[in-house]
C-alpha cells in the first residue's frame, strides 16, 4: 500500500494567543478522528500554531481507503423467481452472482459487492473544509457577509497538500494551495513550499513553527528575569520569531511601589520584570519583540518611552489619590454599586464590618473591614483594577494605619485561586471571610446562583477561598452561621469543601464523604478528621472494621431500627454478644474521656475489629425472639452511632 | 516654551502626518471627508461610520476627528491624557482581502520602516454598548505603543451588518509622540515652529476645569432630556425617515452629555446602566429607521 506524508495550514489574520494551544489540540484530534473514521491509517507528527497558521503534518497516510465488502441482502429463500430476478435485476447482476446467507431471520440471497477504496485526496477535499469550520473557539466572527463561514479570525490561505498534490478545495473564498506567507514584516508574502521542505521554508521566512522553540529562543533572554510562567506562554503564542531584548527605565520610578510598577510592566506591557541579586526589583526590564533584531535600538527605546509614560500616568494617579485619605472615601462609596439589588459598596462595607465583629474581629480588623472597599473610588484602581486591594493597603500604609490594618486591607482579596494563598493575619483572614460571605449570602437570596459554567459574580472562587480561609486559618468558626440559613447555599459550600479536600488536597473521595457524613460545621476539624482516617486507614483491623459498620447500617436498615431500646446484658445469649458489649463499653469510654488524638481514637476503634467478626460469626442477629432480637439490634446501633461521630466508616469503600 | 526642530532628523509635522495618511487612503479609493461637527467621544460615533456601515452599499471613508471624552480631560497636566484627542477613522466597506496589508502600508506611509520595528496584532474586541455595536478585532501595538484600533464590524445599533466592513481608528496623538521621540503630547510638532501644546493647551485646561467643576449638573441633565425627547419625538413621527439624520445628531447630543454627567461624578453606577440603555434604544431606534428607508429605496 502506497503511503504518503500530509501538510495542512490553515493561515489566518492574528488569533488571540490564549486560544491557540487549545485550537492546536482541537485541530490534531479532529484529523485523528478523519484518519480513524476513513480508515487512511497514518499518524500525526506535529501540530503547532503560531498567530498566523494552526499546522498540521502527517506521515504513513494511505493514498487509497482499502477496498471493503458489502453485503445487500435480498429477498428471502422462499420468495418466488421473479423477485430474486427483480433484486438482481435492480442491481444490475446476473441472479447466478448471488448468494445465500444465514441470518437469525432464516436464509436470505444477497449479493456482495466489492467497494473500491475512495483517494484519499478526494476525502480530504470532501472533508478538510467541514474539520477546519468545526474547530471551536470563545469567540468567532464573520468576515465576508452575513451568512458567510465563521472563524476566530479571517482565513487568508491555506495549504493542504498529500504528497506532492494540493488537495483541492476552497473557504470563504480561499482556494487551498502550496503557498504560505512568511513572518508579517521580515519574510515574503508568498512562500512555495512542498511537505519537505515546508518548516525549513518558514524558516527561511522568520516563522518558527515550533512553540517549543520559540518558547527555547525568549527563555534564552530571560536569565535575569523573574520567572512568569503565564506570561512566557503569552508571548510564545503572540509571536512567530521571537527575541527578547532588555530596556531600562528611569530609577526614580522606584519610588513607587512594586505591586504598581510590575503590574503595568506585565499586565500592560507585556514585559518580565528583573531583580537585583538581593532580590529588588531592578530599574530594567525585558521586553519579546516579534522580529529578529534590533540593530538601531529603536524597538528597544520605543519601549522604554512608552514605559515611562505609563508610570508617568501611575505616579500622576498616585500623587492624585493621596489629596483624599481612604478614611475620607467611605462616604463615597454610596456612589460604587456592588450590586444593583445588593445596594452600594458602602451599605457592603457596613454588612462587612458587622460580620467581622460576628467573627470576634479585633477593632483593626472592624477598622480594615471599614476601608478595604475604599480603593474603589481611587484612579489607581480605576487605572489598574487588578490592583484593588493592593492599591488600598498600600495608601493605608502610606497613610499611617497600622500594619494589622493595612496589611488586612492588602490581603483581603486573597486567595484569588486555589494555589494563592490565604491572608497572613488573623486580621487580612476575618476581612476576607466577610467579604466572601457578604457576597455569597447576598446572591444566593436573591437568586444569582452559579449555574453550569454560568457564574457572573465568581460565587465558585468566592467560597472556594473561604474554605481554603477556614481550613488553613485554621479558624473554627461554625459554618451553619457563617453561610445563614440558605440551604441552596449550604449545598452549594459543601460542594466546595468537597472539592478542596478531594481535588486540591487530595485526599480519596470515600475518606471524603466518610468524614463529611459525620458533620462539617468545624473545617479545621474536618481536615484533623480526615488526616487521621487516612493514617489509620491503612492498619490492618481498619478496612475490615469498615466493611463489617456498612454491613451493620445495612442490617439497620432492613430492621428499620432506628434506635430507642437500652442495652439489657441479661438478654444476652452468646458468650460473642457479651465480648462485644464489653469492648464497646471500654472503647466508648475511652474515646468520650478525651486527651486522645483522632489518630489514637480511631486505632482505638479499629481495635474493635475482632470482637465484632467474631459477633457477626456466631451472632445471628434476626433472632426468633423478638426482645433478644432487638437487643442485638441495639448494640449494633450503639456501635454505629458513638463511633461515627470522626468519620462515617460505612462510607469507606473497601476491597 | 522654546520650540526647537530638529532639523538633522527630518521628522514630518503633526499636520504632515495627516497629510500623508489622507493622502495614502485618498488613493486607495476613500472619500476623505472633514471632522463632524457634532461632538463625539469616537469617530466610529460620526454617521459617516454608525450610519454607512449598515446595509449593503459598499462604502470607503477616512476622516480626522476630534473626540471628546470629559472624563479623560487632565487639565492640560498629564503629558498622555487628554479631553479631546484626535482620531484618525477610517472605514472600509467591505473589508478588502489584503487589509492587514493595505494598514501597515499606511504605517510605511508615515515613514516608519517595518523591518526596524516590532509590529503586534494583540486581540482586543471593540465595543459600544451606548451604540449597540461591537466588533472583532485588535489593538495594533507598534514598539509597545497602541497606535491603532483595528475592528471588523459585526453588528451596529442592535443590528447584524451584511456585509464586514474594516474600521481602522489612528491615535493621532500617540502616534505623532512616537515618530516625534517626544515625552508629552503638548511637546509634539504641530508645524515646525508651533507646538501641539501651543494650539490646544489652554483649551484642554478649561475644558477639564468645566467638565470636573463648573458643568452645572441640572442643567447638564435638562438638557440630556431636552435632546432624548426630541429625537423620540422625531424617531415617533410619520416623517421619521426624512428626519433620521437629525435624529441622529440627537443621540450625539445626548451621548456626549452622558459623558459629561459621568466626569461630573453625577452618575451612580447604578443609573449609568439605566442611561446607557437610554442613549442605545435612540441609537437603535436611529439604525433601524435608517434600515427601513434602504429597504424602501431598494424596492
Amino acid at each position: 500500500m502506497r503511503v504518503l506524508p500530509f501538510l495542512l495550514e490553515i493561515g489566518t489574520e492574528e488569533i488571540p494567543d490564549r486560544m491557540l494551544p487549545e485550537a492546536v489540540a482541537q485541530l490534531r484530534e479532529l484529523f485523528e478522528k478523519l484518519l480513524a473514521e476513513n480508515k487512511l491509517g497514518g499518524e500525526v507528527s506535529l501540530a503547532e500554531g503560531t498567530p498566523r497558521r494552526l499546522v498540521l503534518m502527517a506521515e504513513n497516510i494511505a493514498a487509497r481507503q482499502p477496498d471493503s465488502e458489502d453485503i445487500i441482502m435480498g429477498p428471502p429463500i422462499a420468495a418466488g423467481e421473479a423477485a430474486v430476478t427483480g433484486f438482481a435485476k435492480r442491481l444490475g447482476v446476473d441472479p447466478s452472482a448471488l448468494e445465500r446467507v444465514q441470518t437469525p431471520r432464516g436464509e436470505y440471497r444477497a449479493f456482495r459487492r466489492r467497494v473500491r477504496g475512495r483517494g484519499a485526496v478526494e476525502i480530504f477535499k470532501e472533508f478538510l473544509p467541514g474539520l477546519i469550520l468545526s474547530i471551536s473557539f470563545p469567540k468567532t466572527m464573520y468576515w465576508t457577509e452575513k451568512a458567510g463561514p465563521r472563524f476566530v479570525r479571517p482565513i487568508r490561505w491555506i495549504v493542504a497538500l498529500l504528497g506532492a498534490r494540493i488537495i483541492p478545495f476552497e473557504i470563504a473564498g480561499v482556494r487551498s494551495s502550496n503557498a504560505s506567507s512568511g513572518h508579517r514584516q521580515l519574510g515574503k508574502a508568498k512562500v512555495r513550499v512542498t511537505i519537505d521542505t515546508y518548516l525549513q521554508a518558514l524558516r527561511d521566512n522568520f516563522v518558527l513553527v515550533s512553540a517549543q522553540e520559540r518558547r527555547s529562543r525568549i527563555k534564552a533572554g530571560l536569565e535575569k528575569a523573574k520567572p512568569d510562567l503565564e506570561l512566557l506562554e503569552r508571548l510564545v503564542y503572540l509571536t512567530e520569531y521571537p527575541t527578547a531584548v532588555e530596556g531600562s527605565f528611569a530609577p526614580e520610578f522606584l519610588a513607587l511601589p512594586e505591586e504598581v510598577l510590575i503590574t503595568v510592566m506585565r499586565r500592560h506591557q507585556k514585559y518580565f520584570s528583573v531583580l537585583e541579586p538581593d532580590g529588588r526589583l531592578a530599574p530594567r526590564f525585558i521586553m519579546v519583540m516579534n522580529t529578529v533584531e534590533d540593530p538601531d535600538g529603536l524597538v528597544r527605546r520605543g519601549n522604554e518611552h512608552v514605559l515611562r509614560a505609563r508610570f508617568n500616568d501611575a505616579r500622576f494617579f498616585w500623587e492624585f489619590d493621596q489629596r483624599k485619605k481612604l478614611a475620607e472615601r467611605v462616604e463615597d462609596l454610596k456612589h460604587v454599586t456592588f450590586q444593583a439589588q445588593l445596594g452600594s459598596y458602602f451599605e457592603k462595607t457596613s454588612r462587612m464590618v458587622e460580620l467581622v465583629r460576628e467573627l470576634g474581629g479585633s477593632e483593626l480588623a472592624e477598622r480594615a473591614a471599614l476601608l478595604a472597599k475604599c480603593d474603589l473610588t481611587t484612579e489607581m484602581v480605576k487605572e489598574f483594577t487588578e490592583l484593588q486591594g493592593v492599591i488600598g493597603g498600600l495608601y493605608a500604609k502610606s497613610q499611617g494605619e497600622p500594619e494589622a490594618v493595612w496589611r488586612a486591607i492588602y490581603e483581603h482579596y486573597q486567595p484569588v485561586n486555589i494555589e494563592d494563598s490565604i491572608p497572613s493575619t488573623l486580621e487580612g483572614c476575618l476581612v476576607s471571610l466577610a467579604d466572601k460571605l457578604d457576597t455569597l449570602r447576598g446572591c444566593f437570596a436573591i437568586g444569582l446562583v452559579p449555574s453550569g459554567s454560568k457564574d457572573p459574580f465568581a460565587l465558585r472562587r468566592a467560597a472556594q477561598g473561604a474554605v481554603k480561609i477556614l481550613v488553613e486559618g485554621r479558624l473554627s468558626l461554625p459554618v451553619s452561621r457563617l453561610i445563614g440559613p440558605s440551604e441552596q447555599l449550604a449545598e452549594f459550600f459543601l460542594d466546595r469543601v468537597r472539592y478542596y479536600f478531594r481535588d486540591v488536597r487530595g485526599f480519596r473521595y470515600d475518606e471524603v464523604n466518610a468524614v463529611l457524613a459525620s458533620g462539617w460545621d468545624d473545617l479545621p476539624d474536618v481536615e484533623s478528621r480526615l488526616l487521621a482516617l487516612q493514617a489509620v486507614r491503612p492498619t490492618e483491623n481498619f478496612e475490615p472494621l469498615a466493611a463489617s459498620f456498612k454491613r451493620i447500617r445495612n442490617i439497620l436498615k432492613q430492621a428499620q431500627f432506628t434506635g430507642g431500646v437500652e442495652i439489657d446484658g441479661a438478654l444476652f445469649e452468646e458468650d460473642a454478644e457479651q465480648t462485644l458489649y464489653e469492648h464497646y463499653v471500654a472503647v466508648r469510654d475511652a474515646v468520650q474521656a478525651g486527651g486522645m488524638d483522632y489518630v489514637r481514637k480511631l486505632e482505638r476503634i479499629a481495635s474493635l475489629r475482632p470482637a465484632v467478626d467474631q459477633f457477626f460469626d456466631k451472632v445471628l442477629v434476626n433472632a426468633p425472639d423478638e426482645k433478644v432480637r432487638f437487643n442485638r439490634l441495639a448494640l449494633l446501633h450503639g456501635l454505629l452511632s458513638e463511633f461515627s461521630t470522626i468519620a462515617d466508616f460505612s462510607e469507606i469503600v473497601t476491597q | 516654551m522654546a520650540v526647537r526642530w530638529d532639523i538633522s532628523r527630518t521628522m514630518d509635522s503633526f499636520q504632515q502626518i495627516l497629510f500623508k495618511l489622507k493622502k495614502y487612503w485618498a488613493d486607495r479609493g476613500c472619500v476623505i471627508q472633514e471632522p463632524y461637527d457634532v461632538e463625539v467621544g469616537a469617530g466610529t460615533m460620526c454617521p459617516e461610520t454608525f450610519l454607512r456601515v449598515l446595509g449593503p452599499k459598499p462604502y470607503r471613508v477616512a476622516y480626522v476627528q476630534p473626540s471628546r471624552r470629559p472624563a479623560d480631560g487632565r487639565y492640560g497636566e498629564n503629558p498622555n491624557r487628554l479631553y479631546k484627542h484626535w482620531q484618525l477613522q477610517v472605514v472600509l466597506k467591505p473589508a478588502p482581502y489584503d487589509v492587514m496589508d493595505q494598514y501597515l502600508g499606511s504605517l510605511k506611509a508615515i515613514g516608519i520602516d517595518l523591518r526596524k520595528h516590532d509590529i503586534r496584532f494583540e486581540e482586543d474586541n471593540w465595543e459600544s454598548p451606548t451604540l449597540g455595536a461591537w466588533g472583532i478585532g485588535w489593538q495594533v501595538m507598534l514598539d509597545g505603543l497602541e497606535v491603532t484600533q483595528f475592528t471588523y464590524f459585526q453588528q451596529c445599533g442592535g443590528i447584524d451588518l451584511d456585509v464586514v466592513p474594516a474600521e481602522l481608528t489612528y491615535g493621532l496623538e500617540r502616534l505623532a509622540a512616537f515618530l516625534q521621540s517626544v515625552e508629552s503630547v503638548y511637546d509634539i510638532h504641530w508645524t515646525p515652529d508651533v507646538t501641539y501644546g501651543d494650539v490646544r493647551l489652554e483649551e484642554e485646561r478649561q475644558f477639564s476645569i468645566y467638565s470636573f467643576e463648573t458643568a452645572d449638573v441640572a442643567t447638564i441633565w435638562q438638557l440630556f432630556d431636552l435632546y432624548e425627547n426630541e429625537c423620540r419625538r422625531l424617531l415617533a413621527s410619520d416623517h421619521k425617515r426624512d428626519v433620521v439624520l437629525p435624529a441622529y445628531d440627537l443621540v450625539l447630543k445626548c451621548s456626549h452629555l452622558f459623558n459629561l454627567l459621568d466626569s461630573r461624578g453625577a452618575i451612580s453606577v447604578t443609573e449609568r446602566v439605566g442611561v446607557i440603555g437610554r442613549v442605545r434604544r435612540l441609537a437603535v431606534g436611529v439604525a433601524e429607521t435608517w434600515m427601513q428607508q434602504f429597504a424602501e429605496a431598494q424596492a
